[in-house]
């Protein structure tokens, strides 16, 4: 059915564009011959081509537009014409004769531009006969078109300000009431095809009503161009005639464009003049008009405008722009009773993107739309559609990337409120925003305060919200949103330690009903902190004597950290913890504090006893005792020859023998301190390499039994090493003779026909015994003690 | 001429939110030939950042990488010159300079690049050059106090290697150089 009216149509606009050519052709004939009558006939004819009902708004515009083209033609003749002594007053008396009504006023419009221009007669008497004698076409179609070419023709003949066709008489109100007219009839007929024909073409005729809004709407853009028209004239006649028209139509479609065209189309500083009158139309509109999005268009037209024109700022300020918005989009909300939750966002967001271009220094302001939205949002439980989350997260992420200050976000106590009514998928997205914008921004968190409220809004990340739900996610986004956390922690500071105590104080609350998952990524950067923090103290100990009612002492964040690192007992991440507990107890070290550092190393080793069993965990976790140890300098002789009693019977009871040597050779610098006098102890030192030594030939007999050949004369080496090492130093006990002793057992056994043949110990070896011939070459006291040795 | 960067104990994040950002954009991906990173990231973020810097990406563990698969140690060859890697937490004691020597000899190579201190430090004894690029961030280390952030990068050319430490001190980027020679099976250098 469709598709033949289709056909119909091309058939029909086909005839009517041959007919129209055809006429056109004799018009045309009759023009070169200067025969007026016939032109006038057959351009009537031509004419009566758009006389026609059966075409749809695009095809009869083509045709319109071949008439148009004609037409000009012919204005030129009547232009000649006139100047050949034909009085422009006949013809326009002559060419009401035609036939027809519809050709007869296309032909009146023509003649009545060549009789503007010829200034016989003021324009605005002409004008205004034009525009009314158009009212005898109703019909919708026609009459458009008809009006439209009324205005375009008369489009540059407008007495306007400054225009040749100004006069004492007339001025630009007279423009501008011409323009006013043609709009309304215009509009009157737009509005009449909504109810035109069959119900049930209601949706063809709404597209094709669609089709025609520009012919409606130019009639704006030509009153936006007057010149004559100030804002004195927009606010008095322009605005208030444009919009009881828009109001009286009461029809949606109209409504919707035409709102949208005034605020498209006349100037930015002209809507914040009349910000009020234009506003107050909003309530009066049909409850089916999409205010809202209009509205929005209007809010981002006046932010772009503010943006590019800061110099208007006072002018915002002045007609108190923020408070008639507010109060515009307040009602709008409260008459739409169903409007959507997205709905009502958007038009919170625009009104805060407004306010963050226009008053960015009003965190009030920022705040009421905050705390309107929750209101709004009130009573409807967490949002459900995912555009209302997405735009509630682009409403909170507005402030943050304006003020790229975690601070300001911090102060609007509305905030909060709004992130409660996401549901916790979106309240943990909203959070890593917030981590991410300070991060971006590298802005230091600094007061308790402000630790307190940013860690509640980030309460997604730090904790599950709803115990129930164990949140499906992916380890590795996990890890990421949890290192993120980790991150944040590194940007809380203050220099003042009492308050810096206090912000760890905070953080440890928050990051303690992490659950184990978490603590593993939370504990260790807080811990970091908190040293920085030990370590600032320290440094001002040294100028001032510290008191000991002083709430900030290394002593009282010590007992802190012992507390949070006992925690990740419940994960359980012992390695971690160990290594944590070593970490502390060296800065207690630095703190001279030495039951707090006996403690933490009575924690790590019991860690080591109890909790850590893989092999490769023990060997890195013996080293770190050793190395650790190995520095301290705050330990009296009791409690450090229990503490170096005990490292060296884990380091002999590793589970490989290679392992075990080497971490027994390791605690030989146990004994030896350089810069510790009262830690020199070189009989310990020997002890420690010979049961080295010991360690390594149980290797090399266990490789010949299992394997059939020899180990590698590796652990030998090192162990050579290690001598040479505290022969520099000058020990007694580690004689030349040890020193040559050692060297011949590693020559022999390198040559001996059972050992594997190593390459890396051949190279180690050889160099080792160049250290020696470069020590020897040095000549002096070096070389003196190295001339024994022989290699 | 091969520019080999040598980086490391980032500590990222539980030491250290980020690199600093002059030294960000100072590291494009395109201009390195090698890294060598001596651990200590900790977590697979940064390594994909570095493996970006540039594929050819040469890491030891560090005691706190969340990585475990990172070897003890490493050694790779580069123009003339035998590298050597390790953390060095496993060298006790922590930052000696004969200890270190003796690592040194032991996986027999030029030049041993090892971290842990967050301390630079280029120097040469008669096995070779000993690197520590420092901490690339500036995190906190119980041995060190006051840590610049630094990093270290190399310039390996036939028998030469020129030494290029970045140290950010008070905002300020500041470079400094030091040349080294390899002479038949030693090295010796030159300050510049």
């Amino acid at each position: 059915m469709h598709h033949t009216g289709a056909e119909d149509e091309e058939k029909w606009l086909a005839a009517g564009i041959t007919g129209l050519q055809q006429n056109a052709f004799y018009m045309h004939r009759a023009l070169d011959s200067n025969n007026l009558k016939d032109a006038l006939k057959y351009s009537a004819q031509m004419l009566s081509e758009l006389r026609t009902s059966r075409l749809s708004p695009q095809k009869y515009y083509e045709l319109y537009m071949r008439a148009f083209d004609e037409l000009r033609k012919l204005e030129i003749f009547f232009k000649e014409e006139t100047k050949r002594g034909f009085s422009v007053v006949e013809l326009y008396e002559l060419v009401q004769h035609a036939g027809n009504i519809l050709p007869r006023l296309y032909l009146l419009c023509t003649v009545g531009s060549v009789y503007i221009k010829s200034k016989e007669a003021p324009a605005k008497d002409i004008l205004k006969d034009l525009v009314e004698m158009c009212r005898s076409i109703q019909h919708p179609l026609r009459g458009l078109f008809l009006r439209s070419y009324l205005s375009q023709v008369s489009r540059d003949k407008l007495p306007d300000l400054g225009s040749e066709y100004e006069g004492d008489a007339e001025t630009v109100s007279d423009a501008v009431e011409f323009v006013l007219q043609n709009f309304t009839e215009m509009n009157k007929l737009w509005v009449r095809m909504q109810h035109q024909g069959p119900a049930r073409e209601k949706e063809k005729r709404e597209k094709e009503r669609s089709e025609l809004r520009d012919l409606v709407g130019k009639n704006l853009h030509v009153l936006s161009q007057v010149e004559g028209v100030d804002l004195d004239m927009y606010r008095e006649t322009v605005l208030t005639r444009v919009l009881e028209q828009v109001v009286n139509c009461k029809d949606e479609i109209a409504q919707y464009y035409l709102m949208d065209c005034i605020i498209q189309v006349f100037p930015d500083e002209y809507h914040l003049q009349t910000l009020e009158t234009l506003l107050g139309a909003f309530p009066q509109l049909q409850p089916s008009v999409d205010i809202k999005t209009v509205l929005s268009r209007l809010m981002e037209r006046l932010s772009n405008y503010a943006a590019s024109s800061p110099e208007v700022l006072p002018e915002f300020f002045q007609v108190e722009a923020f408070a008639k918005l507010s109060s515009a989009i307040g009602k709008v909300i409260e008459a739409q009773d169903d409007m959507p939750v997205s709905g009502v966002v958007t038009l919170y967001s625009s009104l805060l993107t407004f306010t963050l271009q226009v008053h960015p220094d009003r965190l009030d302001f920022v705040d009421q739309i905050l705390g309107a939205c929750v209101k709004k949002l009130s009573g409807k439980g967490k949002l459900a559609d995912s555009k209302s989350r997405k735009q509630v997260v682009a409403l909170l992420s507005a402030p943050l990337e304006k003020y790229n200050d975690i601070d300001t976000a911090l102060k609007l106590s509305n905030y909060p409120h709004v992130m409660e009514y996401l549901d916790d998928e979106t309240k943990k997205e909203m959070a890593s925003v917030i981590i991410q914008s300070i991060m971006k921004n590298k802005t230091l968190v600094s007061t308790t305060e402000k630790v307190e409220a940013l860690f509640e809004l980030i309460k997604g990340l730090i904790r599950d919200l709803d115990e129930n739900l164990q949140s499906e996610l992916d380890e590795e986004d996990f890890h990421e949103e949890q290192n993120s956390v980790a991150r944040l922690i590194q940007m809380l500071h203050n220099d003042d330690p009492e308050e810096m105590l206090k912000i760890i104080c905070t953080v440890k609350k928050h990051i303690l009903t992490g659950g184990p998952k978490r603590l593993p990524f939370t504990v260790p950067p807080l811990i970091f902190n908190a040293l920085k923090l030990i370590r600032r103290l320290q440094n001002q100990e040294e100028n001032v004597a510290a008191e000991e009612d002083a709430p900030a002492t290394p002593k009282k964040i010590f007992q802190i950290l012992n507390l949070i690192i006992e925690a990740l007992s419940s994960v359980p991440v012992p390695e971690l913890a160990l290594r944590l507990y070593l970490q502390c107890a060296e800065a207690a070290d630095d703190c001279d504090l030495e039951p707090v550092a006996y403690e933490f190393f009575t924690q790590a080793y019991l860690l080591y006893e109890e909790e850590i069993s893989d092999s490769k965990s023990q060997v890195t976790a013996i080293h770190l005792i050793i190395g650790t140890l190995q520095r301290m300098h705050v330990f009296g002789v009791e409690n450090r020859d229990t503490l170096t009693h005990k490292a060296t019977g884990y380091s002999a009871k590793l589970l490989k023998k290679p392992d075990q040597c080497r971490a027994v050779y390791a605690c030989s610098h146990l004994f030896w301190v350089d810069d510790q006098d009262n830690i020199k102890d070189g009989e310990r030192v020997l002890l420690c390499l010979k049961r080295a030594l010991r360690i390594a030939n149980a290797a090399q007999q266990m490789a010949n039994a299992t394997r059939g050949s020899g180990g590698s004369v590796t652990l030998f080496i090192e162990i050579l090493n290690k001598y040479l090492y505290f022969f520099e130093k000058g020990i007694t006990q580690i004689t030349v003779a040890s020193v040559q002793s050692l060297i011949e057992l590693i020559t022999n056994e390198m040559q001996s026909e059972n050992v594997t043949p190593d390459p890396t110990a051949d190279a180690f070896f050889s160099s080792t015994l160049r250290f020696v011939q470069f020590q020897k070459d040095k000549g002096g006291a070096v070389g003196e003690k190295y001339e024994a040795i022989k290699v | 001429m091969v520019l080999v960067l040598a980086i490391g104990d980032l500590h990222i994040p539980y030491r250290a939110p980020d690199l600093p950002a002059k030294f960000k954009s100072m590291l494009v991906p395109g201009k390195i030939q090698h890294i060598i990173c001596t651990g200590n990231l900790c977590i697979k973020e940064v390594h994909d950042y570095l493996k970006n810097l540039c594929p050819s990406l040469h890491i030891a563990r560090g005691e706190y990488d969340e990585d475990a698969r990172y070897p003890e140690t490493k050694t790779l060859t580069i123009g003339q010159f035998k590298l050597g890697l390790c953390h060095g937490h496993q060298v006790v004691p922590w930052g000696d300079l004969d200890s270190l020597a003796m690592l040194q000899r032991q996986l027999d190579v030029d030049i041993l690049v090892t971290g842990h201190t967050h301390q630079f430090k280029a120097y040469k004894h008669e096995a070779g050059v000993v690197i520590n690029p420092g901490s690339a961030t500036g995190a906190y280390s119980s041995i060190t106090y006051d840590v610049n952030p630094s990093f270290v990068l190399m310039d390996i050319d036939s028998l030469r290697v020129v030494v290029y430490v970045y140290e950010l001190i008070d905002g300020e980027v500041k470079v400094d150089k030091i040349d080294f020679k390899k002479t038949g099976t030693a090295t010796s250098h030159s300050a510049h």
